[in-house]
């Protein structure tokens, strides 16, 4: 019996790391997807801006973003969870594993490692929406504030014993992040664009909208498979246990769900654009399959798996009427990062009360308000104190000339524009 | 001598080019070009919006001849380039002074 609570202690642990590093992985999709939906002169500084914010996510979380979102028993009240330093090396002993019963079945390390993964994404998500005209050092230093404070703030009150839960008394049921994660990323970045202001050109006189096309259609959709591929990882990981029959099954359907509404979130979209357009728009079906993801992350155990289609076909349709909506309010988005996340997080939220009982249209409202309006209140003022400092956005000339050039020093495709005068 | 400018449709150069070579011309330059003439631009569609593409791409042929071979290489051109739709492109013939083989230093029709 006791060789069998070690197996599968480290069974489950394997599990949980195999699924962080699905989910980091989620950070080359981000990074992919929006290189390849800006233009070419501003690709260098989103592939710096990416994979610095995984690491400032990494450094801030482990300095304080953790003690802060699972304080255990420390936390002050439901509300304020208190600062709790650094992470350390200390993990579960033999003993105390198998004096569980098993009941502990996973390492305290490996719990750190797939949390970590998860800020990095919310984090990606702010990236595309402040893209080509926001000034790299700025956006870091956001960066900072949102992975050590605001996301995990929030990701206390819901996952860390705080007031979002159901012992807290507001019962908000959220399985592996609409909410926690992509709502609170697009509020993030909601309150970013609304200081940053559109992309020069976006928007003309008389309520035109320009369209500025990205510059890799194949790295967008590459980028897109990628997160696709993490997202196994992000929500079947989310069900935290993998080593019994009941266990396997459930992870078993997380991934089928995840899968299909995925699935259904793309043809939703590609039919959507196709009615409204007359064209197949290429990236308004991708968002249509990270709309589809996004939606069943609140509940992906739960529906069935056309239900779970369906789910993601909502989404689909809603992230096509959302960009366009979100244009005509000209809120410059370029990758479609809130409308994904945002739009199409709240209707995951919403939509676990069709498939469980335990959720609440009241509770799953109040887990909306509290973290969109936490996020998106602490986010503004942090910009706002950043644009004070600093300032956010980049010259009209450097904004023209390419963030490459005047943020980073370096094109991206040199010999593609003869920067390097040889060709 | 004459220099004969063609803009035509990309994917007609290899027929122009095989068709030129057939009646001896000896060499052609090719460039990249944008622009619009009565077929005007195209629309396309990004996230929703339309746009109008103002300058389709085209392809630029020059070719310096000696002025007996000029009705052919316009016949050659105008045959080869031919799809009968609009768009097809333009023919610009140029009176050409003086012409160099740089490696030779030969001149006028000889360094053609």
């Amino acid at each position: 019996m006791e060789a069998i609570i070690e197996v599968k202690y480290a069974i489950d642990t394997f599990y949980f790391l195999v699924c962080g590093a699905l989910v980091m992985w989620m950070a080359a999709g981000f990074t992919m997807l929006e290189a390849g939906m800006v233009r070419a002169k501003n690709t260098t500084e989103i592939l710096t801006k990416n994979i610095s914010l995984y690491s400032i996510a990494c450094v801030m979380y482990l300095l304080m973003g953790y003690g802060i979102m699972y304080p255990g028993d420390g936390a002050s009240n439901t509300f304020w969870p208190g600062i709790h330093g650094i992470l350390g090396d200390g993990d579960n002993s033999a003993a105390d594993v198998l004096a569980s019963g098993g009941d502990v079945y996973y390492s305290g390390l490996s719990d750190f490692f797939f949390q970590v993964v998860f800020v990095a994404t919310a984090m990606s998500i702010v990236s595309g929406a402040v893209a080509e005209r926001m000034k790299l050092w700025a956006f870091l230093a956001f960066c900072v504030v949102m992975t050590g404070f605001i996301y995990p703030m929030q990701g206390f009150w819901n996952w860390g014993g705080g007031f979002l839960t159901a012992d807290g008394g507001v019962g908000y049921v959220d399985f592996a992040g609409s909410g926690t994660v992509h709502l609170a990323g697009a509020a993030a970045a909601l309150a970013g664009v609304i200081l940053l202001g559109a992309r020069k050109g976006k928007y003309g006189p008389n309520g035109q909208i320009n369209p500025i096309t990205g510059a890799n259609m194949p790295l967008a959709t590459l980028g897109t498979f990628i997160l696709w591929l993490g997202w196994f990882g992000f929500n079947g990981g989310s069900e935290l246990k993998l080593s019994d029959v009941g266990e396997a099954n459930a992870v078993a359907k997380v991934f089928v769900n995840t899968n299909a509404a995925a699935a259904g979130g793309v043809i939703a979209a590609l039919l959507t654009a196709r009615l409204m357009f007359g064209k197949a728009d290429l990236t308004m079906v991708l968002n249509g399959a990270l709309a589809g993801l996004v939606a069943i992350t609140a509940q992906p155990l739960d529906p069935s798996p056309i239900m779970a289609t369906l789910i993601g076909a909502i989404g689909g349709v809603l992230v096509v009427f959302s960009i366009l909506g979100l244009d005509k309010m000209k809120i410059d988005d370029p990758v479609g990062a809130i409308s994904v996340h945002g739009v199409v997080g709240i209707w995951g939220v919403m939509a676990v009360i069709i498939s469980n009982a335990d959720a609440t249209f009241m509770g799953q409202l109040t887990g909306v308000g509290v973290i969109f309006g936490w996020v998106f209140v602490s986010s503004l003022i942090t910009w706002a104190i950043i644009k004070a400092v600093m300032g956010i956005r980049v010259t009209e000339e450097e904004e023209y000339q390419g963030l490459d050039i005047t943020d980073c020093g370096l094109e991206a495709y040199p010999e593609f524009t003869g920067a390097r005068g040889h060709n | 001598m004459k220099l004969v400018s063609a803009i035509i449709k990309p994917f007609k150069l290899d027929d122009a080019r095989e068709a030129l070579s057939e009646i001896g011309v000896q060499g052609i330059t090719v460039t990249e070009v944008k622009g619009f003439g009565r077929q005007k631009g195209h629309t396309e569609l990004y996230r929703g919006a339309e746009y109008v593409v103002d300058f389709l791409p085209k392809v630029k042929i020059e070719i310096a001849v000696a002025d007996d071979l000029l009705d052919q290489v316009i016949e050659a051109l105008s045959k080869s380039a031919q799809t009968g739709k609009i768009g097809d492109g333009k023919i610009f013939v140029f009176s050409l002074e003086q012409a160099i083989r740089i490696r030779t230093g030969e001149t006028g029709d000889e360094a053609l």
